[in-house]
């Protein structure tokens, strides 16, 4: 799974905010090429980076039991461009869940500066989408590692979060195996 | 209490919000999903518009009855019986269900809502006058 568009987060709060960040490096192969002679992100990529963001804090809010796909981009604007070197700080915070989807406002800055704004439409896929997951259980769980959820994850209250035992089940096997 | 044009005009600003439209696209006969181009990831978006620009909760079964829609014992060989008509109704006040009555087919109910149904709507929530 190389599709990872956020290092890792910084905060997370069950059901309402998340905070990831972006390094952006010229190692990077969409930086090569998209503006030659300038090393930008495109700035499709800083979207995908921030329906990582806000996708994430939409599936866990159910704990990873709904399929979430991004089905919609309300508005995206973008302030400034993100080179590399930059360090981009995504913010995404959730306005609704219903069981059909959800709403995210989502945020990306360099440093105290904005850099985009964009409003995130997430569905649930339901049963027109027949299917198991989306994502192998054990990988899964593996990138959210990477991506330090379960080390700064709190509820609402404040505890931290668990992982899904059946998560946890696949990995226990994966290791078997 | 808002008046009913004032609850027309921010119905239509949600829709041209949500839906991209123009402002003249979005009249009282328009329907949301053959006019306006309406999928349904655009309700979740929609609804959440009308809530916060009328300040009002909606319950989702309110707008889409699916229960109904779902239940057997009101649709037979993909048609809505007289006693499922009567439920969607009671259910929709607000709705224009004649034509829908006359060749009751299911799968056109997702094109059966229009702007004015979606005021009716608006209007029955905040005491329109």
């Amino acid at each position: 799974m190389r599709w990872m568009w956020i290092d890792r987060f910084v905060e997370f709060v069950s059901g309402e905010r998340a905070v990831a960040i972006k390094n952006v490096s010229i190692a990077e192969e969409p930086l090569d090429g998209y503006a030659p002679g300038i090393a930008v992100m495109p700035n499709s990529l800083i979207v995908e980076g921030l329906a990582q963001t806000g996708g994430l804090l939409v599936g866990e809010a159910k704990r990873f039991e709904e399929r979430v796909v991004l089905a919609k981009l309300g508005k995206a604007v973008f302030h400034q461009p993100a080179v590399a070197g930059d360090t981009l700080t995504y913010t995404a915070i959730v306005e609704d869940i219903q069981d059909d989807g959800a709403i995210v406002r989502a945020e990306s800055r360099i440093g105290d500066q904005p850099q985009a704004d964009v409003e995130l439409f997430f569905a649930h896929l339901d049963e027109r989408f027949p299917g198991k997951e989306l994502f192998n259980p054990e990988d899964f769980l593996m990138m959210l590692r990477v991506f330090s959820l379960y080390e700064v994850g709190r509820k609402p209250d404040g505890s931290p979060l668990d992982i899904p035992e059946r998560y946890l089940e696949a990995e226990r096997l994966a290791g078997q195996r | 209490m808002p008046t009913k044009d004032e609850v027309f005009e921010k119905v239509q600003s949600a829709l041209v919000d949500a839906l991209g439209v123009d402002d003249d696209e979005v009249t009282p006969e328009a329907t949301m999903v053959g006019d306006l181009g309406a999928e349904s990831i655009d309700f979740l978006d929609i609804v959440f518009r009308l809530e916060k620009a009328f300040d009002i909760e909606i319950p989702r079964a309110e707008l889409f009855p699916e229960d109904i829609l779902t239940n057997s014992q009101y649709v037979q060989e993909g048609k809505v019986s007289p006693e499922g008509i009567e439920e969607l109704k009671k259910r929709m006040p607000f709705a224009d269900l004649s034509k829908f009555e006359q060749n009751p087919n299911v799968q056109d109910f997702g094109n059966l809502l229009t702007v004015s149904d979606l005021c009716r709507y608006v209007e029955s929530k905040v005491g329109a006058e």
